[in-house]
């Protein structure tokens, strides 16, 4: 047997999106990675996502470098086209591919290895051009793949597991992406179902970059006493600066909140994001406070969860290429072919 | 007493980089095309912005020969810096045109060649007022008293500046009066015009002067190609800049300004082929240029295209090399590179123009190829062939060229199927179909650099693997039957010597074999236009008992590639090699040639 096909179940009471389709047409082959693998937990999250937000399979690309993380594409949306890249290369095929078809929408997924490291140039300029993405890095703090080495995401003074202590800074992609611009960047836990279906959902909606770091515990190489990546460690200084809330496009804001309490993002689609502040005074909107706070939560350990920056009117690449709304790939022929006068007539001016 | 060489002579400039004498010498060229004469100009410049010396060579030969022909007949020494070497160049009987503003050391001198000075500094200075001016006029000037020496209508040179300068009528003024400074000082100086001269001999209708990078942008234009990422890199840049210019000309709609192209700077190499996969995988004709190291940066993807069969089209603008090299000057260095790019095993379609009409057809053709056989396809051209100017007949288009797009299923095709599997080859080409994103959920599949299976799911079974990459070898028999033929110019006699070249060494290749017939040498010369060879070249090498390789790297790499893949006995295969960095001259291929026939008569 050369892969796993999923058994399907139709579980009674099952129900259907908006487009009919069930839970489970979001699933995709049956993953192989360690039992218990916070990744896991993350793609099950992205089935959850996509099926509630009834985006039709076919018009979804998943992408992804190397690494455990960036196996998963093969376990969600089976229905969608799927490019597993080379290490740290998946913003590239990225870029290229919305390029070519800005109707698509895209889902990249890559580790702190494959983000972080080989890929840190192509992560900073996938946020720099703000392509419309939702790009998910899956922190372990390890390279799972090739067997539990640190990688740039480890904390300073984390532990491995045969005892060695890592003695360099750890890299943030959170505060790196809005450092550096970047229009959206919001950190979840593997471990809280909800909290990660929501920023996935807001992720995907968001026009433009949207960069989600996931602790995702590597249950094989990085889930002892000692490690500040394991399951242990994350619930202990798990810490939500603040709460989001995804209204879809036709629905109400139903609760209501306190003034100052709440702050509502628009979409461009009509759909809101219900931000609820946990912590008094945080405001996502504002970069140099967010980054403030960020400095400050990570002197003390804390792992600050939510949708942690956002700017929805940055303009993603195509608005400032100021390419046509139609496809690339569905533009015809003879839109773009210039014809046998035009080269002659450019010719008169090259004697 | 100078010999008489009209219409058959080298004109070379020595300057200094940055100070404006590029126009000059483009008004010179565009003068002696008017007149009808066959001509190339050679830009041979350094790594540099402003200060280091730089030339430009043109040749004129009336029997059309297109190579460097290793003489100088006038030398136009503007650069204080070169002189004594300038000085040395030209050719015994030839002329040297120095600006004699300031006076030059006495030992600087030779016997054999005729030293004519102009106060050139002195005239513009007494002209023109403005210190940048004088220095711009200075090269305007000589191109004047070129025009005097050499016989140029100066009715073609008014007639050049009013369509340069248009509508600012000062310019074309001003730029007149500096070519008649010159003109005049040297009438009134010297006998005009010089045994070596220009005679007008046609109009040049049917041709036009272009450069290999200008003439690729716009064939990826005419392909319809829409996505371009790049990172500049000499002598490739100026393909991307070709083809947002002509992009910018012909794809902007008029009335939203929108664009029907998208053009991404990308961070490096290896993210501009990333693009390029990712927009060909979705659909799109996608290309980036580069030049070697770009190359080796991207290898990775190359062989991940490769394998998962992603059709993609790079432009490798060779340049001198290993690492940075000689960056702004000329090889085919990168034939092996590109051949066989990236690790495992891995084998590419290459296509070789020989000059910028091919650089149009030939980027045209790439994606045709690209996409009909679903893999990486370079297009090998060279800073000689993409950054000069090049005297080509006119581009020509069929208005009836569709493009292949190979084996895509549209939506309806999908929907037919009971299951799509991405790898299956139902006809025995060595090509599966493919689907696009967007088109259709049963159309789904998922590419990967891992192992897989024909049916597209993930593999790691010998067997399964072993049948992918041997279908890859199908592809590749099927891929001798899309690229183009070689290129046979057979000798007037019959012959067992036969030469093998390709791309910018043809023009050399060209001129030696009329110069070697003089000495009762005769050649069936043979241009490769492709990899992987198709069986006209084993033929050929199989029908000369002696076949000399031609071409400008250290390590003969075609005449390595003629080895691996044609069976051929490796002693017969003669390798003729330049590598010097300067355009191959005809002279080095006649020496390397007769210099071997001699050892084997001796
Ligand atoms: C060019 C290249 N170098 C090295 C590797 C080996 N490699 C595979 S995955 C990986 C690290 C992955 O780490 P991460 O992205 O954190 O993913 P994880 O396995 O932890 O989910 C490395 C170094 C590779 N595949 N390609
Ligand atoms: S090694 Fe770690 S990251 Fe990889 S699958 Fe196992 S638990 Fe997950
Ligand atoms: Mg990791």
């Amino acid at each position: 047997m050369t892969y796993i096909t999923k058994p399907r179940i139709d579980l009674p009471g099952q129900s259907t999106n908006k487009i009919g389709l069930l839970r489970r047409d979001y699933e995709g082959v049956l993953s192989t990675l360690c039992a218990g693998c916070g990744h896991d937990s993350i793609t099950a999250a992205i089935v959850q996502a996509f099926w509630e937000l009834s985006i039709p399979p076919e018009k979804v690309v998943k992408l992804s470098g190397i690494g455990c993380s960036s196996k998963t594409p093969a376990y969600f949306i089976s229905g969608a086209h799927g490019f597993n890249s080379v290490h740290g290369r998946m913003p590239s095929v990225a870029t290229g591919a919305l390029a070519g078809n800005r109707d698509l929408v895209c889902i990249g997924v890559s580790g702190d290895g494959d983000s972080l490291s080989i890929g840190f140039g192509q992560f900073g300029h996938a946020v720099r051009r703000n392509i419309n993405m939702l790009y998910i890095i899956e922190n372990n703090g390890v390279y799972g793949l090739t067997k539990g080495q640190f990688s740039a995401s480890a904390d300073k003074g984390s532990k491995a597991k045969r005892g060695e202590i890592n003695q360099w800074k750890n890299i943030d992609s959170v505060s790196t992406a809005i450092s550096m611009g970047g229009s959206f960047a919001a950190r979840s836990f593997s471990g809280d179902r909800e909290q990660l279906v929501t920023l996935i959902k807001a992720g995907v909606m968001h026009p433009g970059c949207a960069i989600l770091d996931v602790v995702s515990p590597c249950v094989t190489f990085n889930d002892h006493l000692g490690s500040t990546k394991s399951y242990l460690y994350t619930r202990d200084h798990y810490h939500p600066a603040l709460e989001t809330d995804f209204v879809a496009p036709a629905n109400e804001i139903t609760t209501s909140y306190a003034e100052g309490e709440s702050t509502v993002v628009e979409l461009h689609d009509g759909s809101k994001l219900l931000l609820k502040k946990a912590d008094s005074g945080y405001d996502a909107t504002n970069r140099s406070k967010v980054l403030r706070y960020l400095e400050q939560q990570r002197a003390r350990g804390e792992v600050v969860t939510g949708l942690l920056f956002i700017n929805a009117e940055l303009p993603e690449m195509h608005l400032i290429y100021g390419t046509s709304k139609t496809a690339m790939k569905d533009l015809r022929f003879d839109k773009l072919n210039p014809g046998s006068l035009a080269l002659a007539e450019l010719q008169s001016r090259m004697r | 007493m100078p010999e008489s060489r009209v219409n058959d002579f080298v004109l070379k400039i020595a300057t200094v980089n940055g100070t404006g004498s590029a126009s000059a010498n483009s008004l010179l060229m565009k003068a002696l095309f008017r007149m009808g004469l066959p001509i190339t100009g050679k830009n041979l410049f350094p790594s540099n912005i402003q200060g280091l010396p730089t030339w430009y060579e043109i040749r004129a030969n009336h029997r059309g020969y297109m190579s460097r022909s290793g003489r100088v007949d006038v030398m136009v020494a503007m650069n204080a810096q070169t002189y004594q070497r300038d000085l040395a160049e030209v050719s015994p009987g030839g002329f040297l045109i120095y600006d004699s503003t300031w006076p030059r050391e006495r030992e600087l001198t030779r016997d054999d060649i005729t030293v004519l000075g102009v106060p050139l500094a002195k005239l513009c200075n007494k002209h023109f007022r403005k210190a940048r001016v004088r220095i711009l006029m200075k090269n305007v000037a000589y191109v004047g008293v070129l025009s005097a020496l050499l016989g140029i209508d100066t009715r073609i040179l008014r007639a050049l500046l009013e369509e340069t300068f248009a509508s600012k009528t000062e310019l074309v003024e001003s730029n007149l009066q500096a070519i008649n400074l010159g003109y005049k000082y040297a009438t009134d100086n010297f006998t005009c015009p010089l045994p070596v001269r220009a005679e007008a001999m046609g109009d040049n209708k049917d041709y036009v002067l272009m450069d290999g990078n200008a003439a690729a942008g716009l064939g990826c234009v005419y392909a319809g190609a829409t996505v371009g990422a790049w990172y500049p890199i000499t002598p490739s840049t100026s393909l991307m800049d070709s083809f947002n210019f002509y992009c910018n000309m012909f794809r902007t709609d008029k009335s939203s300004g929108d664009k029907n192209y998208c053009i991404v700077q990308a961070e490096d190499e290896l993210a501009a082929a990333g693009i390029v996969l990712g927009a060909n995988w979705v659909g799109a004709r996608a290309f980036t240029p580069t030049s070697g190291p770009g190359i080796s940066l991207m290898s990775e993807f190359i062989g991940f295209a490769y394998y998962a069969e992603i059709p993609s089209v790079f432009f490798d603008v060779q340049r001198v090399g290993p690492s940075t090299g000689m960056p702004t000057r000329t090889q085919q260095c990168d034939i092996m590179l590109c051949a066989f790019a990236s690790h495992g095993d891995t084998m590419h379609p290459l296509l070789l123009p020989a000059n910028p009409g091919e650089c149009f057809e030939m980027a045209v053709a790439a994606f045709d190829l690209a996409e009909h056989l679903q893999t990486p396809v370079f297009v090998l051209s060279d800073l000689d062939i993409g950054m000069n100017d090049w005297m080509i007949p006119e581009l020509k288009w069929d208005d009836g060229y569709r493009p292949d797009r190979g084996k895509v299923l549209q939506a309806e095709d999908v929907e037919k199927l009971e299951k799509f599997y991405r790898y299956l080859d139902t006809d025995g080409d060595g090509i599966a179909a493919r689907t696009l994103p967007g088109d259709h959920p049963k159309g789904a599949y998922f590419t990967r650099g891992s192992g897989h299976n024909r049916l597209g799911a993930y593999t790691e079974n010998e067997d399964e693997y072993k049948e992918i990459i041997d279908r890859l070898m199908v592809k590749w028999e099927t891929a001798k039957k899309l690229i183009p033929e070689p290129r046979l110019k057979p000798a007037k006699k019959k012959t067992s010597i036969g030469i093998i070249a390709y791309g910018s060494s043809d023009g050399a290749v060209l001129e030696a074999l009329d110069h070697l017939r003089t000495e009762d040498i005769h050649a069936d010369y043979l241009r490769v236009l492709g990899f992987p060879f198709n069986g006209k070249v084993s033929e050929f090498v199989e029908d000369h008992e002696t076949v000399f390789v031609v071409e400008q790297n250290r390590d003969g790499q075609l005449r390595t590639l003629l080895i691996l893949e044609t069976n051929t006995d490796a002693a017969k295969l003669i390798p003729v090699l330049h590598y010097n960095g300067m355009p191959i001259p005809s002279q080095c291929v006649i020496e390397g040639v007769s210099k071997h026939l001699d050892t084997e008569a001796a």
